[in-house]
């Protein structure tokens, strides 16, 4: 590539623009270089797993992973759906993560908009709830979420176990009640950058308070919605512990926490492990390439302001 | 608060006097009680539980007794466990903060110079974190592993290769390589929001003034990231205090890979069920992480009066 045409900005992207100053000198081939091997030395991981997950183990048991295939074949994922009925537990992720993910961002955005907006007396205490709850670890509130889960009595329409241990409802309740806090975080940071005349005139004009929040100031929020959607999706559906801790019953795990099933008591066929790891990692995968705009601007709005 | 000190601006005047008939503070009510109630149920109230719960010796199911800070004293003085797990929390926290987040600033000032090909750098670099930290855990051993692993094909192990996820000397530097691939990817993204934030007049105006690329950089760029600074380091804390998926993919957080998540969630998952000692275990990462969390929440708060 010639070092003079600067490419010229047509996509530029959210995160990072095409700077149209041309630079020059030694030093280019040189960040290319290092940018390249370290690109390559970050994505070979993930080729790896690919790779290996469409060989069979006693290939790999007898050349290694880092060897030239002899056959190549889908065999593994055909297993992984069908023996170890990873759709199920697709489904079981998706049960947790959709209402997860709209409930949160529902409660959030209206904690938002009152910290945000309506000047409610105690605002930062709120904020600085939300905000902190966020950052504990997780471990801190398991062991009594825990106790107290398997003390909650469930109709059995509502969970199999009559208790709230070992149901939906747990996980859905604590990944809802925990992820609130960074989507209070990002939504208020975002809300405040919103000019306060749209929401004055509808004042005037006799909006109520779900009228300045539904009607006004959500529609505004759209990017910052569709950004927090994004990620938190790709959080609660890859969180691990939760499931781990407060469901037993094997058949209900969400996906992420299932692919410990595949993993043998005394053998453990890593080329099957590979094939459901790729199943697993694809989903966020193919959500961030899709997406990558949406989550990265999620990610950066709690960061930057303005 | 401070609302009260603020004089009356006219714009305000507009919301106070018809502020919140009573269907507003119905709505207000409801929709701000329940997730403040959720909040309470979910992480705070079990919080100041486990705080309680950390005095006592209780199993889960029997009576509650009073143990007073036996627990912290057998945590400290004769739980095998405790210290190598203490340990390898710092050092996660010192490789994630001295070695990885520089890394990912080095990219994203790389990435940011507005290079050919930077989108494909920025998505390769980024890639591995949208990925759960348990198939990091698992890909590690692809990598890892003794036997069949790509690391020793590559270095070409001989007949006593190297056992990289199995030797506790060795081990739990393996899992931070894995654990940095995901988090310097994360931090570059944060940098590079922040870089692109800034003013460009700035770094022109030191041009001018005959600074170099370094001095620009550390003396005009730096200084201006600040805020991506701290959540950068607050991110950093809580994911070295929060480590666990990884170590508990790969062996369960045994034999080197000790930390002191994997101790909370082995005492009361186990057999064991040691629910007052778990606690302590969890009030030491709560309070150490509650340093930290406050520190960010002032500067935060200071932030916001300015605004």
């Amino acid at each position: 590539m010639t070092l003079d045409t600067a490419p010229p900005p047509t996509r530029t992207t959210a995160v990072a623009p095409v700077r149209s100053r041309p630079r020059r000198g030694p030093g280019r081939f040189g960040v290319h270089a290092f940018l390249m091997a370290v690109s390559l030395a970050f994505l070979a991981p993930l080729i790896l797993a690919v790779y290996a997950s469409l060989r069979p183990y006693e290939e790999t048991s007898e050349h290694g992973y880092f060897s030239w295939p002899d056959n190549l074949s889908l065999d593994y994922y055909q297993q992984a759906f069908t023996d170890s009925g990873m759709t199920k537990y697709f489904v079981n992720t998706l049960i947790i993560a959709v209402p997860g993910v709209l409930l949160a961002l529902f409660f959030a955005s209206f904690v938002a908009f009152a910290v945000a907006r309506l000047r409610l007396r105690g605002s930062i205490v709120l904020l600085m709830l939300f905000t902190a709850g966020n950052l504990l670890p997780q471990q801190v509130i398991v062991t009594p979420l825990y106790v107290l889960f398997n003390r909650i009595p469930l109709p059995y329409w509502m969970s199999d176990s009559m208790t709230m241990f070992d149901s939906y409802w747990a996980v859905v309740l604590v990944q809802t009640g925990f992820q609130i806090g960074f989507c209070v975080f990002v939504l208020a940071n975002f809300m405040r950058t919103l000019p306060q005349e749209i929401l004055e005139a509808a004042i005037v004009d006799g909006a109520g308070v779900w009228t300045q929040y539904w009607r006004v100031t959500l529609p505004l929020c759209r990017p910052a919605l569709a950004a927090l959607g994004t990620l938190q999706f790709t959080w609660m559906y890859n969180d691990f512990l939760w499931a781990l801790v407060f469901i037993s019953d094997g058949d209900k795990l969400p996906i992420t926490s299932a692919l410990n099933n595949l993993r043998g008591q005394f053998f453990t066929d890593y080329n099957l492990l590979a094939a459901g790891s790729v199943i697993v990692a694809l989903p966020t995968l193919v959500v961030f390439l899709l997406l990558q705009r949406h989550f990265i601007a999620g990610l950066t709005l709690g960061s930057t302001k303005g | 608060m401070r609302e009260r000190e603020a004089p009356p601006v006219p714009t305000r005047t507009v919301g106070r006097r018809r502020r919140f008939t009573r269907r507003d503070a119905g709505v207000i009510g409801v929709l701000l009680g329940i997730p403040v109630l959720l909040d309470v149920f979910v992480v705070w109230g079990p919080t100041l539980a486990s705080v309680v719960l950390s005095f006592t010796s209780w199993d889960g199911i029997g009576d509650i007794s009073w143990v007073g800070t036996d627990n912290y004293e057998n945590l400290f003085t004769n739980y095998p466990a405790f210290w190598p797990a203490v340990r390898h929390n710092v050092l996660w926290l010192a490789f994630l903060g001295l070695v990885s987040t520089p890394f990912g600033l080095l990219l994203a000032v790389l990435v940011d110079r507005g290079v050919r090909f930077s989108r494909f750098y920025q998505s390769a670099l980024y890639m591995p974190v949208v990925l759960s930290l348990a198939v990091v855990g698992f890909i590690a051993q692809l990598v890892f592993s003794r036997d069949q692993g790509a690391l020793n094909a590559v270095l070409g192990g001989g007949t006593n290769p190297t056992d990289w996820l199995g030797d506790p000397d060795l081990n739990i530097w393996m899992i931070l390589l894995a654990a940095a691939w995901r988090h310097t990817g994360y931090v570059m993204i944060l940098y590079l929001a922040g870089l692109k934030a800034v003013d460009p007049a700035l770094k022109e105006a030191a041009a001018i003034d005959g600074a170099s690329e370094r001095q620009t950089f550390f003396r005009v760029v730096l200084p201006t990231l600040r805020p991506v600074n701290i959540i950068v380091g607050v991110i950093t804390v809580i994911e070295a205090l929060r480590a666990f998926d990884i170590v508990y993919a790969v062996n369960k957080g045994r034999n080197g890979l000790e930390l002191l998540s994997v101790l909370v969630t082995d005492n009361i998952i186990g057999e064991a069920s040691r629910i007052g000692f778990g606690s302590a275990i969890a009030v030491v990462l709560l309070l150490v992480s509650m340093g930290f969390v406050v520190t960010f929440l002032v500067q935060e708060m200071r932030g916001e009066k300015n605004r």
